[in-house]
């Protein structure tokens, strides 16, 4: 398997609605996203970012063009085995927080792993162990109604992490948060990114935020206008450069995965 | 499949939990429903095992004949002659299928005993009312031959006559007032309690018909009813018309003259009665089914609601992994669970109902199985279909779309 690149892009097209009322959000992407990478998706609204990252999250499914994950064409997948991968492989954090309501924040997190059928003292306990990376350690119990929206986004990311996944996708992570709540959302992406080696891809219009990702990919009209890298603006906590930490990282050695006691059946080993 | 199911069931009951208001306002429905439908049956059951059990208890196989004609409108029994002992005689003897005669003359009259007086029902009659009327003797002893002969002035009475009059010790050897003379009480009948058009049948004084005749109607020769009773095994239709045929002839009464009398057949008056409550029964348990039905609708209506309300929770687990069946499983389970709760606790409240009615109107209490399994499948069935047309909806919507579902 290709160890460096996770997921490539090639000619994605997608278009909504038929005939005149037809609109092309997105004109024939190229990407690849390397493993271990944090890449920011910006671009003004209707650019297709958000188009783009529900591809990338296979929520929605391309008009043409070929979409690999590790490989795995992903636009001949059918709607269950997508979502698969998604169990398997994939965790989402959205602007709204999207938690459920009424609903302690212990169990909002567990929900990914109850799908897993991974039972219940390994949930409880990964659960907890998700909200102490958020430092929600003592919230387990309050619902989102008693939760700051801060709080409420770190359990949306533990609930995102607790599968250990290959991929983050943020659409708008700090949207709906205040500056300093922002940073801290965007410090403890940075750190899942480095100090796990979880790939981070992340939508927002914001360029403060855009600054903690070390490459920034820049959409106008359904194209890639821009693609950079740059130099991470704090010195990475861990010694390994990105590219070594993938190799040695949990990411590709499925050990972790079934010591999770995973069902490594994912959607492309039918 | 197995892990599947129990995780469906865990998610189900957990949402559920989460919404219990809601969850209570939907079986709401159902709850009273199934209660509505076990009530209404149950006690149906109740009254027809009550007039069934009275109506036996006038006597197995026991026809009365009285003069005038068939009940019903237009019916005329005050111009129609009386039967006569010799009618009576004629019947014992030219009827063999019947194993007891007993010829009825009767009034209301005032009973005086002590300081107590009671107004009660007072039976001239022979000792075939005995067998006849399916009564037995608690205390004391029937008639005598001579008694019945010459007509003595001696009575057996009923339990509510003697709880009137003397309500303390044995009445045998007593003398109670019978409207102008004095009889002697030589028996007690055991009770047997409300007959089965609601009358006392205890609330009766015997005495022999000719006693009766002569001192209290003053007529030394008319009948007013006859109690016949069949033998065991006896068809009751052939001989009711050997009875007819024979009283026709004794009356004279010419080739296309109506009967000017009427034998009646309790079993068959029973069977008319529980036939009657069976059908009311049956009216009354549709209607509660239809409100059953109502429930059912409540929960899809819920149900649907409750989709719209959660259409963006569906998009939270389809985007986390949940498959499409199982978040349909999911709903189903749900309205499942719900509607069987519902329907358990009707149960509970249709039981509890029955058991304070059944108290209330001295009915018995018949716990019937299969109404109550009924009304739970039944609910469960509700859950299942009208649970199913939300889930499916809810199961196939894209996940973006429902995401972004305001």
């Amino acid at each position: 398997m290709n160890t460096g690149t996770l997921i490539s892009l090639r000619a994605i097209t997608k278009t909504y609605g038929e005939g005149v009322a037809a609109f092309q959000a997105l004109k024939g992407i190229d990407l690849d996203i390397a493993a271990g990478q944090f890449v920011a998706i910006m671009g003004p609204s209707g650019s297709g970012k958000s188009t783009a990252l529900n591809i990338l999250g296979c929520l929605d499914a391309p008009t043409s063009g070929a979409y690999g994950f590790r490989d795995i064409p992903v636009e001949a997948l059918t709607r269950n085995q997508r979502a698969l991968l998604r169990r398997h492989y994939l965790g989402f954090v959205f602007q709204g927080f999207n938690l459920l309501s009424r609903t302690s924040a212990q169990e909002n997190v567990e929900l990914p792993l109850l799908y897993r059928g991974a039972e219940s003292a390994q949930r409880h306990a990964a659960a907890r162990e998700a909200l102490a990376q958020v430092g929600l350690t003592g919230w387990e119990h309050h619902t989102p109604a008693e939760l700051s929206g801060g709080q409420q986004q770190r359990v949306a990311i533990a609930r995102a992490i607790v599968t250990r996944p290959l991929v983050l996708l943020a659409d708008e992570p700090t949207g709906n948060l205040d500056s300093q709540r922002g940073h801290e959302i965007m410090d403890l992406l940075t750190a899942l990114n480095r100090e796990q080696g979880i790939t981070v891809i992340m939508v927002t219009h914001e360029p403060e935020m855009a600054h903690y990702a070390d490459r920034v990919v820049k959409f106008v009209d359904g194209w890639v206008e821009s693609d950079s890298r740059k130099e991470r603006h704090s010195p990475p906590t861990l010694p390994l450069s990105g590219e070594e930490r993938t190799q040695h990282g949990r990411c590709d050695t499925p050990l972790t995965r079934e010591a999770g006691g995973v069902n490594e059946r994912g959607p492309g080993t039918p | 499949m197995t892990q599947m199911l129990l995780n469906a069931l865990l998610l189900a009951l957990r949402a559920i939990r989460r919404n219990l208001m809601r969850s209570f306002l939907t079986v709401l429905g159902v709850v009273i429903g199934v209660a509505a439908v076990i009530t209404m049956v149950t006690l149906g059951n109740g009254a027809t095992h009550m007039v069934s059990d009275q109506i036996s208890s006038l006597g197995s196989n026991l026809l009365i004949l009285r003069p005038g004609q068939q009940l019903g409108p237009g019916r005329d029994s005050a111009g129609a002659a009386s039967f006569k002992l010799a009618d009576v005689e004629a019947i014992q003897t030219q009827v063999p299928a019947l194993k007891a005669v007993a010829p009825v003359v009767g009034s209301k009259v005032t009973l005086v005993a002590g300081n107590q007086n009671w107004q009660s029902q007072v039976n001239g009659t022979s000792n075939a009312y005995f067998v006849a009327g399916n009564w037995n003797i608690a205390a004391g002893r029937q008639f005598e031959e001579d008694e019945e002969a010459a007509g003595k002035a001696v009575c057996i009475i009923g339990a509510t006559v003697k709880r009137q009059l003397f309500p303390k010790g044995s009445p045998i050897g007593d003398e109670v007032r019978v409207k102008n003379f004095s009889c002697e009480i030589i028996g007690l009948l055991q009770g047997k309690g409300q007959g089965a058009m609601g009358q006392d049948q205890d609330d009766v004084v015997l005495m022999p018909i000719r006693t009766a005749q002569r001192r209290l109607t003053g007529n030394v020769n008319d009948v007013s009813t006859l109690m016949l009773s069949l033998r065991d095994g006896v068809a009751a239709d052939p001989v009711m018309e050997q009875i007819r045929k024979l009283m026709r002839e004794r009356r004279r009464l010419s080739e296309n003259a109506d009967d000017d009398f009427n034998v009646m057949d309790t079993k068959q008056i029973a069977e008319t009665l529980s036939g009657t409550i069976r059908t009311m029964t049956g009216l009354l348990g549709a209607v509660a089914a239809v409100s059953l039905l109502v429930g059912g609708i409540g929960i899809m209506n819920i149900m649907l609601v409750s989709v719209t309300e959660r259409t963006r929770e569906i998009g939270i687990r389809l985007a986390i992994g949940a498959l499409e069946h199982e978040v349909l499983l999911q709903f189903l389970i749900e309205a499942v669970a719900l509607s069987a709760l519902g329907g358990l606790i009707g149960i509970v409240l249709a039981l509890f109902v029955c058991l304070c009615l059944t108290a209330l109107m001295h009915m018995p209490f018949l716990f019937n199985p299969g109404i109550n399994l009924l009304a739970f499948l039944f609910s469960g069935a509700i859950g299942i279909v009208f649970g199913y047309m939300p889930a499916r909806r809810a199961a196939s919507l894209d996940p973006i779309v429902a995401l972004r579902f305001e």
